[in-house]
């Protein structure tokens, strides 16, 4: 791989609803590619919002330029994995940045050049170093530390955060863990760890700041612990 | 092999020794104290793992670092990032 200019980002944002957080994180995302001087372009894929995201997308790509967003609107309820299916093949980068566009990952993005540490795969951890949470109470952290706890012991992952979906991929590492990993929503997120793993692709981290939602409804209640184990347990008893 | 696979490996592993052990006639038995140790095993490993369990979820709960600097320069970024966009043309 070339030393630094060649290199290319791209990342994949799958929206649905983030009318108010698409333009800010385009905007940071924008600021700190341009401030670290590494060519980028943020894929938009939006599952048909209803709230107007995509006459943001369409603002957000007349600002920047049709090389730097891209835009893609599918009209299905998809789960994670679709979405980064159809971004990638559009993505023309060599690196691939999967994170969510609601803005709860909050990081300056420095973790591109751990990328340097030749890492397959870069993790943003809350639980190490100086990651962290905000504006959660006792009980969410919790059962965030629970959770991941219970994780750890059943699927020894190397990784110390594998609910995060803030990551960086090389480009072919992404396409291969996509033909092996059949699970859906944030399931799948752990899934490619695990099986990253396996593969004996490198995984580094990075800790990252946790901000909890600025606009809209975080997803977090009974059903989404329920569905949570039933979803560990199966990557259990099938990885 | 699978993750469930391995845990059942090595507790039928763990298991038929225990068994052995426990089950053996007199002569092939450990000497008293570890024989009297033995059979009460398993329940001290399950209480010392959830002992272990618990220290270490208490432990990280504690140590659960909470972002502060994070948040506010989030709302710093979002103000000068809504204040760029109006003046790029952005109707929100």
């Amino acid at each position: 791989m070339a030393a630094g200019g060649a290199d290319k980002f791209s990342v994949l944002l799958p929206t649905y609803n983030e009318r108010e957080n698409l333009p800010l994180v385009v905007w940071l995302l924008a600021r700190t590619f341009q401030e670290s001087g590494n060519n980028f372009e943020i894929i938009i894929i939006d599952d048909g919002s209803p709230d107007g995201t995509q006459e943001i997308a369409e603002q957000l790509e007349k600002i920047y330029g049709s090389d730097k967003i891209v835009r893609e609107i599918i009209s299905v309820l998809f789960s994670s994995g679709t979405a980064y299916i159809h971004g990638m093949k559009h993505a023309t980068g060599n690196f691939i940045v999967i994170m969510d566009a609601d803005l709860s990952h909050h990081v300056s993005l420095y973790f591109i050049k751990q990328k340097e540490g030749n890492f397959d795969i870069v993790s943003g951890t809350r639980y190490k170093g100086n990651g962290g949470v905000y504006g959660w109470d006792l009980k969410r952290k919790l059962i965030s530390r629970g959770a991941n706890f219970i994780t750890q012991v059943l699927l020894r992952p190397g990784a110390s955060d594998l609910t995060g979906s803030f990551r960086l991929y090389r480009k072919e590492v992404l396409q291969k863990l996509m033909e092996k990993c059949v699970s859906k929503g944030y399931v799948f997120q752990m899934e490619m760890i695990v099986r990253a793993r396996q593969l004996g692709y490198t995984i580094g981290e990075v800790p990252i700041s946790f901000v909890d939602r600025v606009y809209g409804e975080s997803k977090l209640g009974g059903n989404e612990i329920v569905s949570f184990l039933k979803g560990l347990l199966t990557l259990f008893a099938t990885t | 092999m699978t993750k469930l696979t391995q845990w059942l490996c090595g507790l039928a592993l763990l298991g038929s020794a225990w068994a052995a052990l426990t089950l053996a006639p007199p002569g092939l038995r450990l000497p008293a104290p570890y024989q009297q140790a033995l059979l009460p095993l398993p329940v001290y490993l399950l209480v010392a793992f959830g002992c272990y369990s618990l220290a270490t979820v208490g432990y990280r709960l504690a140590t659960f670092n909470d972002c502060e600097e994070a948040a506010a320069e989030l709302q710093e970024h979002i103000s000068a990032a809504r204040e760029d966009l109006r003046r790029r043309g952005l109707r929100f």
